[in-house]
């Protein structure tokens, strides 16, 4: 085709793509982390090692995150923490995306008064807001199994999902193949799985990823007040709610467990963002890109 | 498989209506048809965009969906059963496996996400619940019966990996898996290039005597008809106008709608400045003309014509047309501009 004609695209593009391969890296690192914690953290999270003269301490080659006012090691508890925040956050994203799926599949699917009814019932969830509702149940139900209030977090955090994914279903339930899909005898179930479901997943994806960071930072909020993750359990959200306790003192107690999650969400954000910019065209700020794309497609159709 | 040779056709619609109740009103998109199909027989259904010819399809396969709705008093019988009385059970047991369909655009029709072998398979595992490995291997011999090289590799490929002659031997390939005893072909070839449209017409035509399968050919281009039917049906405003053998309908057209298409193909050894046009465009179906449907674009329209709806008039035996010309023939001697020319001049 027009070999000659300038494509200044791939420069950019490919910083781009590095930047969320480190932060996917990062991510890897962390999930690793997460998953050896028990073997490479130096103590136990609870273990208090001299509660006389070792709280408070700033960092040192013994404790390199300083330890808290339980004389705990902080360095220990952020590794620990990884292992609650990181799941937490996937567990329920996981959750979401599943509950969320399912309803936009069935909606978009069915159709009709099913769709109006699945989708009016959804703006009326929408309208609460989620946090108010997360502090109302979490204040009546005080404390929540931790597996609930991953339970709760997902099921508060679904309905997103489910728009964009009956939103994507309802423009490939027109596509030809669904059509002659049914014309060969598949029914309303095998259409929603086989035809419809695996052509929407990409934007699940993406907003799953994206997820994991918001429900990372909910759950240090909520853990913030006081109403998350209880204590002596350590996830990000409890260790800086009590290290900005004691701010002035000993910055080391909130910084380290607050940087950890910043870090965190952000690679979820620029991981997101790059899988965005990967499935979907469209939403592609980028149009050099999106040129290289359709060139490949049209020399694929092409060929033969 | 079919049993015996019965008498009789394989398929018989009677009195079709589908229609569509929109905001813009009732769009009668297929208006009271009737037709047979025979045993092994290959029928062309001809007319330009809009005529009905698709809806009719989809109507056979009761694909029509909401606000579409298949009207009472229609009858489709097809292998001795009324296809409007099954459930949706037994309706989609017939679907691909008595009756498959093969759609106009092979891009589409596939699922980008799938193999093209899977996708094959999935026709009997669905119909017959055949095993993974059992179903693969069918798809693979389904994909030499089509005439696709290395079947096996090929399988294994999803299709955009494969050109448009390809994608729409696989779609044959899917519609053909259960040896159906109809295929409907809507525009199979419309899509591709001239030279694969002819590879493709070939293959259909194979596969035909082999299996002995009926076809319902669907197209708006008369030189495809030629070349691959043995009896033409001409729709034109959600109604049959005219049918006759194909011969028949090439030698000795009887509805001037049919003489228009006729008219607008070209034919070898023949040179013409440019090819004629049936004037003006298919009415909107929510608001056929009065009279016959045709008469606002008609050379040889009357007054009768729109006054008065034709019955589908045998002009010879086996020969039916909806002109008021087969009981006043002089008409055709008198040709005119059509009534929508004088219109558009006069706006």
């Amino acid at each position: 085709m027009f070999a000659e004609a300038p494509l200044p695209a791939p420069a950019p593009a490919r910083r781009v793509d590095r930047t969320a391969r480190v932060a996917l890296l990062v991510l890897g690192v962390l999930y690793a982390v997460a998953f050896l914690a028990p073997v490479i953290a130096p103590y136990s999270p609870s273990q208090q090692i001299d509660i006389v003269a070792m709280k408070n301490r700033p960092p040192s080659l013994a404790h390199p995150f300083g330890t808290d006012r339980f004389s705990r090691d902080v360095l220990t508890r952020v590794l620990y923490g990884a292992r609650l925040s990181l799941s937490i956050g996937t567990l329920a994203v996981l959750v979401a995306a599943i509950v969320g799926t399912a309803y936009g599949l069935v909606a978009a699917s069915f159709g009709g008064v099913v769709d109006t009814v699945l989708m009016r019932l959804l703006d009326a969830m929408l309208a609460i807001p989620r946090v108010l509702l997360l502090i109302a149940i979490l204040a009546l139900w005080n404390p929540l199994p931790l597996w609930m209030f991953v339970v709760l977090l997902g099921l508060t955090g679904w309905f997103d999902v489910s728009r964009l994914v009956r939103a994507e279903a309802l423009t490939v339930r027109e596509r030809e193949f669904v059509l002659a899909a049914q014309s060969l005898g598949a029914g309303r179930a095998r259409i929603m799985i086989r035809h419809l479901l695996p052509n929407v997943l990409a934007p699940v994806i993406v907003t799953t990823t994206l997820g994991i960071g918001n429900v990372i930072v909910l759950e240090a909020a909520l853990s913030f007040i006081g109403i998350g993750v209880r204590e002596p359990a350590a996830s990000w959200g409890t260790m800086f709610h009590e290290g900005t306790e004691v701010f002035a003192g000993t910055w080391w107690a909130a910084l380290f467990p607050g940087v950890a999650i910043v870090v965190t969400v952000l690679c979820f954000n620029i991981v997101g963002d790059a899988l965005r910019a990967a499935l979907d065209p469209r939403q592609l700020p980028r149009a050099p890109r999106a040129l290289v794309g359709t060139r490949t497609a049209a020399g694929t159709a092409t060929v033969q | 498989m079919s049993s015996a040779p019965s008498t009789g056709p394989l398929l018989s619609v009677e009195h079709l209506r589908t229609y569509f109740y929109t905001e813009a009103g009732v769009a009668r998109a297929v208006d009271d048809v009737s037709f047979e199909i025979g045993p092994g027989e290959t029928v062309g259904l001809v007319g330009e965009s809009g005529c009905g010819k698709s809806v009719t399809a989809l109507s056979i396969l009761r694909l029509i969906a909401s606000p579409g709705r298949i009207e009472p008093g229609s009858r489709m019988l097809f292998e001795g059963r009324d296809l409007l009385e099954l459930g949706e059970r037994d309706m989609r047991r017939v679907r691909g496996n008595r009756i498959a369909m093969i759609f106009q655009e092979p891009m589409t029709a596939l699922n980008p996400v799938f193999t093209i072998g899977d996708q094959i398979a999935e026709v009997s595992r669905i119909h017959e619940r055949a095993t993974r490995q059992a179903a693969w291997k069918r798809a693979v011999e389904m994909l030499e019966l089509v005439g696709i090289p290395a079947p096996a590799e090929r399988a294994k490929e999803y299709p955009h990996q494969l050109s448009g002659g390809m994608r729409q031997r696989v779609v044959i390939a899917m519609a053909l898996v259960m040896k159906p005893a109809l295929v409907i072909a809507d525009e199979p070839t419309t899509a591709l290039d001239v030279t694969i449209q002819a590879q493709i017409l070939d293959l259909l035509k194979d596969l035909q005597t082999r299996f002995g399968t009926s076809i319902l050919l669907i197209t708006h281009d008369m030189g495809v008809v030629a070349e691959t039917v043995s009896r033409v049906i001409v729709m034109y405003g959600g109604e049959i106008v005219e049918q006759a053998r194909v011969d028949r309908i090439f030698a000795k057209p009887h509805h001037p709608y049919t003489e228009g298409l006729l008219g607008a193909m070209p034919r070898v050894g023949e040179s013409r400045e440019r090819l004629q046009t049936i004037p003006g465009t298919v009415p909107p179906p929510t608001a056929w003309p009065s009279g016959c449907r045709f008469h606002d674009r008609c050379q040889y329209a009357w007054d009768r014509t729109a006054r008065e709806h034709p019955p589908l008039y045998e002009v010879e035996s086996g020969h039916l047309s909806r002109c008021h010309l087969a009981q006043e023939p002089q008409h055709r001697l008198q040709p005119h501009e059509p009534l929508v020319a004088q219109q558009g001049a006069g706006s």
